[in-house]
């Protein structure tokens, strides 16, 4: 039987800080933004069908970074929440303020009581009527929670891509505009690189007023890659 | 060992089933499964007569606005025709309560296999899923709180408008051109005998909707006709590639209206 060395707890929490730390940094960063005609979020992912960003419910999104299989599973648990809430209550009490808090209390649950901390970082968004009524919180792998207003980056590089974004972002501007500053931001970190093409891109948007104009009052949806190149294109043209 | 029963354990929960994951957690909130002491079922609502057909490039589901309760008229709002996702929508007969709550869970159902699957279900997969939905209302059913439904969707790999009609049990049937169900059932079925004919247009199966419909009033107390005085007209969607729709109150209220007129001129007796 081997004798098991004290490790304080702050050593400890510390150690497990570290080692999420470590592993949401390997990933390529998210950025969520907050614009006038609504959310768009914007993730560097190749891969078309393992995706990053998703459906939560009517006006809710989801975006990640870090282990694929933890916030997947993440994602899971929370179309379920909400799908539940929404059945048992009424679709507009499906709050993402109510998925946030769940978030946090697992994430929290996790960090303290498993063996490894998740390796991940969440935004939960919700659409507004008016530009001031969204909500987007950031949920770290501790269970921490922030209600953050505007944009949000995750992942590695989070603090540069967050300042191109803080250079560049408007209220008023528009999902093209957005879009194109979440592309320019995300490849803020790299030196050499170019902007990482469409091909490496997710992208999906929470539309404002989706009712009106799609007439359904789900507001996610996926930008297929053909609009995101030609989103981008036009920026070089113009 | 213990590795194992983790992984079967994760393999158990990862369900894309909503119905299936509401009876894990929250069995009570189910419309279904509840196991009722002896006695006897006062009057409840009852929704009536559902028609739906195919058209060119697509199929149109209908019904009418009322609801019974013995006797008594309990609704003439009620809609009894409900979109279940973007690319399909069914239509209720029965015990309205249940047959409401099970109308949101299928919507649920199916949207909630969407955003898990990140695709949508296959139509045949939407149509099984509804019959299980049947199935298990059955023992309300011998209590005499059936619910039927008529389902009907746009089959994108086929391209083809297609038709379900279901029986107490839970049995899925295909049904090829046109299909009603509920107490008006009979009356409308036999309008539309007479006046469907293969790729009609989406306006022309509109109005052969409302005519099977008023036939279906006309005899059967339990099914509403257009009510011109409250302006009431029958519930009509669409589905066609493009998605279902729901026929506008100002198209069907000028539909409804022509057929009461060209009905008033004939001046028949029976």
């Amino acid at each position: 039987m081997t004798q098991q060395f004290y490790v304080s707890p702050e050593q400890m929490m510390k150690d497990r800080a570290d080692f999420a730390r470590k592993g949401i940094a390997r990933g390529r960063s998210v950025v969520v933004i907050s614009c006038a005609e609504g959310i768009a979020l914007v993730a560097e992912n190749p891969s078309p069908s393992l995706h990053k960003i998703g459906e939560i419910y009517d006006k809710i999104a989801f975006a990640a970074v870090g282990k694929y299989n933890e916030f997947e599973s993440l994602r899971q648990a929370g179309v379920r929440y909400a799908d539940v809430r929404g059945y048992s209550y009424d679709r507009e009490d499906v709050t993402a303020r109510g998925l946030a808090s769940v978030y946090a209390q697992s994430l929290g649950a996790v960090f303290t009581a498993e063996q490894k901390p998740f390796e991940v970082e969440l935004a939960v968004a919700e659409v507004g009527r008016h530009p001031d009524e969204d909500h987007l919180y950031r949920l770290t792998f501790d269970g921490s929670i922030a209600d953050v207003s505007g944009f949000v980056a995750m992942g590695g590089q989070a603090e540069t891509v967050q300042e191109a974004l803080a250079r560049g972002w408007k209220a008023e501007s528009g999902f093209a505009e957005a879009i194109r500053l979440a592309v320019r931001s995300l490849a803020a970190d790299r030196q050499a690189e170019a902007d990482p093409g469409p091909e490496n891109l997710e992208v999906a948007l929470l539309d404002r007023d989706s009712e009106s104009s799609r007439g359904a009052i789900r507001a996610f949806r996926r930008l297929p890659k053909a609009n995101v190149r030609d989103l981008l294109t036009a920026q070089e043209a113009g | 060992m213990t590795q194992k029963s983790t992984v079967s354990q994760i393999a158990d929960t990862a369900t894309s089933s909503f119905s299936e994951h509401l009876s894990r957690i929250q069995p009570d909130l189910l419309p279904y499964g509840r196991a009722l002491p002896a006695g006897n079922l006062p009057p409840v609502p009852h929704a009536t007569t559902i028609v739906a057909m195919a058209f060119a490039g697509g199929v149109l589901m209908a019904g009418d606005r009322r609801a019974t309760m013995g006797t008594m008229i309990a609704s003439r709002h009620i809609e009894k025709v409900f979109p279940a996702d973007a690319y399909s929508v069914l239509g209720i007969a029965g015990t309205a309560g249940i047959a409401i709550d099970i109308t949101r869970l299928f919507q649920v159902e199916l949207e909630h296999y969407e955003k898990i699957e990140g695709t949508l279900l296959s139509l045949d997969g939407k149509a099984n899923r509804l019959g299980a939905m049947i199935r298990a209302n059955l023992p309300l059913a011998l209590q005499g709180m059936a619910v039927i439904p008529l389902f009907a969707g746009f089959d994108m790999p086929k391209a083809v408008g297609r038709l379900f009609s279901y029986d107490v049990t839970g049995g899925r049937y295909e049904e090829l051109e046109h299909h009603s169900v509920g107490s008006g059932a009979v009356f409308a079925r036999g309008a539309l005998k007479k006046l469907w004919r293969p790729n009609m247009s989406e306006e022309e199966t509109v109005r052969v909707a409302i005519e099977s419909l008023y036939d279906a009033a006309d005899d059967d107390s339990a099914t509403g006709g257009p009510d011109a005085v409250r302006q009431l007209w029958p519930i009509v969607y669409t589905v066609t590639r493009g998605g279902a729709r729901k026929v506008s109150e100002r198209e069907l209220a000028a539909v409804s209206e022509s057929v009461l007129a060209r009905r008033a001129s004939l001046e028949r007796e029976a």
